[in-house]
């Protein structure tokens, strides 16, 4: 279907409701797996472009790095590139030659990807990604994943690879009401896995596809038989008051001592700001990301896993310019600014996304495994690890990588994953 | 005779000085309120928000109310005409141009006194109390009661340079502040602020030039530092606490859980908001979710409701900071400062407090005497918020002549 379609359905769908059919769509309907192609209109990316040349920009930041934010000169150029040399209809193909499919999951329209692999027997995995990323960061990994044989894996390492939209981002529907809450989208994975007809898969997932994953082990879905993470929730409860300025407890070890104080000057640096706004007041931040392209781009790249990116300026370094606006740009046609800031809103009472408790590990008695990319929000240590999480069967830090970790360092992630789920096959 | 060189001749000493204090107009082009306009009827929306009330930030039908008049009925031009009907100059301290209106009052002996806007506002909240300090015998008190008033725009804000470089902070601008009144040739003067604006008079308070006789705030800095901390880390509410400051209390625990996110945004990443320069709704939207109280009565007066403020109160302000470009300056002054909001700062000086009980930050008169050791006026409203000067000038205004009675 096209996403041009897609559009008339809904307005359909909209129509049908307003006027009470809203019950009309069965379940056996609502159940159904639609193909999904995307083509955005033409006049949308004209549009584009002329909002991005008409921007009116701020004057330039006060120091002479990125304290302040996105800096001035780099934004503009690589807003200058986005408004006349980057081509958003290549990653359409790219995401065209994908099998893509639509499923509507309690109420709300879930895109996904779908790749199986040519190998018998290969392991499906569902990949979830968080903000401010998309699907658009996994599609390094799908080639590693599916095709093992030509990436350095053997045919016994293959994967089936879903990668869904989360709700609310991408080109999945948005929630028009409140409870899309990790704990649900976790349920609607595990009701997507089971329409594809899984009863044996494994969970992957990196910030927000961490929770997800990590509910669907605690909810014990049907079939999931482990999950590994890469933003894993360790800290201890001794340990968690001194992220919020309380005393370090003691008997730390040197290790442990380095990491909690490391996310201490992480907050202290104002990397948590974007989490405490976009829990408090993710409609408010979404006007201003929702109409400037400027800003929607300066708002993404706010994110600290992009503090060590060069806007392009290594070739050598992934996400590349082309990748990190395909990305931008999905949020931007797709409108999702507010709707993907709301996960944040719907998270709220749960607090941090890495403290054991908050994220209730302890419920989790399904196998865990773990990478630790250097580079991430912070290392967590094995001891924390074992700790939180009482069924750990692989843990390893790897020596590079960072917060995008499937999108930075794909090979390398892949076989992680590999390693991961090698016993749980 | 312009009114620089109508005040040169009645006061000297501004002459040797007049090659440093410029007249100013408002006067933007045309063009610039067209392509505002031009922008706000292209508005690219968010989808609503998922729940029915202010909870994850503005709501889209209030912004779009307010969009709607922006674009349509809002008439710029009368701001600018207020604005231009009162005496503007500007002056370069420290390195930066410095916009202030100045108005004198006719009656000898008035009381000379530097009023500070805060975040987000501007010399625009200050306008509805011009008259009632410089003219007071026309606003039911007498001429003994009067004031000279230096309304200036803080760095960054309003018709003021824009800082190319770190260290505009509140203390920073407290002594350009002290710099501008003796500028001025005044050499016994008071202070007055709300918001950024109490922070930099109670720093004007703390570095005590011997001109500056007295402070008045509202939203001082008086809250007890332990109260603070208990409502910053959301711990239980302190025992033995008045119903007044049980209601401080409430008021800043609340806002520390659900309305901290902007200012620590802006305090840390406040360039990020490229957002905010580039659209006029992302600006205002920005702009008036600074307190839930605030944003309250602003939905109620897009509502229809007649409150303290008005539609064109509130598009004076948000279009001041557009046609400025001023939404990513003005909000570095959160970066640049090191302060506790709402602790005590050491004040020695006489001061005086005005505390409302829709503000962020209601003070009680206990806690006030505690910060200030020379309390020489108190008075608590039973209404009234954030933008005293803008939504109660008649509360206000009499309590500034009050506050500094004693002190002329």
């Amino acid at each position: 279907m096209t996403r041009h379609l897609g559009r008339v359905l809904a307005v359909a769908g909209a129509f049908l409701a307003a006027l009470g059919f809203g019950q009309s769509v069965t379940p056996s309907q609502e159940a159904k797996i639609r193909p999904f192609r995307i083509h955005v209109p033409q006049a949308d990316l004209d549009d584009l472009r002329r909002r991005i040349a008409a921007t009116r920009w701020p004057d330039k930041e006060t120091v002479a790095d990125a304290s302040q934010g996105a800096q001035l000169a780099k934004l503009h150029e690589l807003v200058g590139y986005w408004g006349t040399g980057y081509d958003w209809r290549k990653v359409e193909a790219k995401l065209n030659a994908l099998p893509q499919f639509m499923t509507t999951i309690d109420g709300v329209d879930i895109h996904f990807i779908h790749v199986r692999s040519r190998h018998k027997n290969a392991l499906p995995v569902i990949v979830t990604h968080g903000w401010p990323g998309s699907i658009i960061e996994q599609l390094k990994i799908i080639g590693p994943l599916t095709d093992p044989t030509a990436h350095g894996g053997s045919a016994e390492e293959a994967f089936d690879v879903v990668i869904p939209s989360i709700p609310g981002y991408g080109f999945s529907g948005k929630p028009t009401g409140t409870g899309w809450d990790p704990d649900h989208i976790a349920r609607a994975w595990a009701e997507l896995m089971k329409r594809l007809g899984y009863t044996h898969y494994v969970a992957q997932g990196g910030d927000w596809g961490t929770p997800i994953s990590s509910a669907m082990a605690r909810q014990g879905a049907e079939g999931l038989a482990g999950i590994h993470i890469n933003l894993p929730a360790t800290i201890p409860p001794e340990v968690a008051p001194a992220l919020a300025g309380g005393p370090l407890p003691p008997g730390l070890t040197d290790k442990e001592r380095a990491v909690i104080e490391s996310l201490m000057a992480y907050n202290k640096g104002g990397n948590s700001a974007y989490f405490t706004i976009l829990t408090a007041r993710p409609q408010t931040v979404g006007y201003g990301a929702t109409d400037s392209p400027a800003g929607l781009a300066a708002w993404v790249l706010v994110h600290p896993g992009f503090a060590h990116w060069s806007y392009g300026a290594d070739p050598n370094q992934s996400p590349t310019k082309d990748d990190v606006l395909d990305n931008i740009t999905l949020y931007w046609l797709t409108n999702t600014a507010a709707s993907a800031g709301r996960l944040y809103w719907e998270n709220g009472p749960r607090g941090s996304v890495i403290v054991a408790a908050a994220q209730k590990t302890s419920e989790i008695s399904m196998p865990v495994a773990i990478t630790v990319f250097p580079d991430d929000v912070y290392r967590a240590p094995e001891s924390w690890a074992r700790r939180a999480y009482k069924n750990l069967v692989y843990f390893h830090e790897v020596d590079r990588g960072g917060h995008f970790a499937a999108w930075e360092q794909p090979e390398l992630f892949a076989a992680e994953l590999r390693a991961a789920f090698k016993s749980l096959r | 005779m312009t009114e620089l060189q109508r005040q040169q001749t009645e006061r000297p000493e501004l002459r040797k000085s007049a090659h440093s204090i410029r007249p100013f107009r408002v006067n933007f082009p045309d063009s610039d309120l067209t392509e505002l306009r031009r922008r706000i009827a292209a508005t690219r929306w968010p989808e609503r928000e998922t729940v029915a009330d202010p909870s994850q930030g503005v709501q889209l039908a209030t912004v779009q109310a307010l969009a709607r008049y922006w674009a349509t009925d809002y008439d710029w031009r009368k701001c600018e005409a207020r604005l231009n009907a009162l005496p503007h100059f500007i002056t370069e301290i420290d390195g930066l141009d410095i916009h202030f209106i100045h108005v004198r009052s006719k009656h000898e002996h008035a009381l000379p006194m530097i009023v500070t806007h805060g975040w987000p506002g501007s010399v625009v909240e200050q306008l509805k109390i011009v008259d009632p300090l410089t003219n007071p015998t026309e606003h039911e008190a007498s001429a003994s009661d009067a004031f000279h008033l230096v309304i200036p725009s803080m760095p960054g804000y309003g018709f003021s340079g824009k800082p190319a470089t770190p260290g505009w902070g509140p203390e920073r601008i407290a002594r350009a502040w002290a710099e501008l009144m003796k500028r001025l040739g005044y050499t016994k003067f008071v202070a007055q602020g709300g918001d950024w604006g109490a922070v930099i008079t109670d720093q004007m308070g703390v570095q005590a030039p011997p001109e500056l006789v007295g402070i008045h705030t509202n939203m001082a800095g008086a809250v007890p530092p332990d109260i603070d901390k208990a409502a910053f880390t959301g711990a239980p509410e302190p025992s033995g606490l008045s119903a007044d400051e049980k209601h401080a209390y409430e008021h800043l625990a609340f806002f520390y859980k659900h309305g901290l996110g902007y200012a620590l945004e802006m305090g840390n990443r406040p360039q990020t908001l490229y957002g905010i320069a580039d659209s006029p709704v992302g600006l205002a939207a920005w702009i008036i979710d600074h307190d839930i109280w605030s944003y309250e009565l602003i939905t109620r007066v897009f509502d229809g409701k007649s409150e303290g403020l008005s539609r064109d109160d509130i598009l004076d302000n948000i279009t001041l900071y557009w046609l400025t470009n001023t939404a990513v300056s003005s909000a570095r002054l959160y970066w640049e400062n090191k302060l506790a909001f709402f602790a005590p700062k050491n004040v020695a000086i006489p001061a005086a407090v005005s505390s409302f009980p829709d503000d962020i930050d209601a003070p009680s008169r206990s806690w006030a005497e505690h910060a200030y050791p020379k309390l020489i006026y108190y008075k608590r409203h039973d209404k009234g918020g954030h933008f005293a000067a803008w939504e109660q000038p008649g509360l206000l205004v009499p309590d500034i002549r009050a506050a500094f009675k004693s002190l002329r």
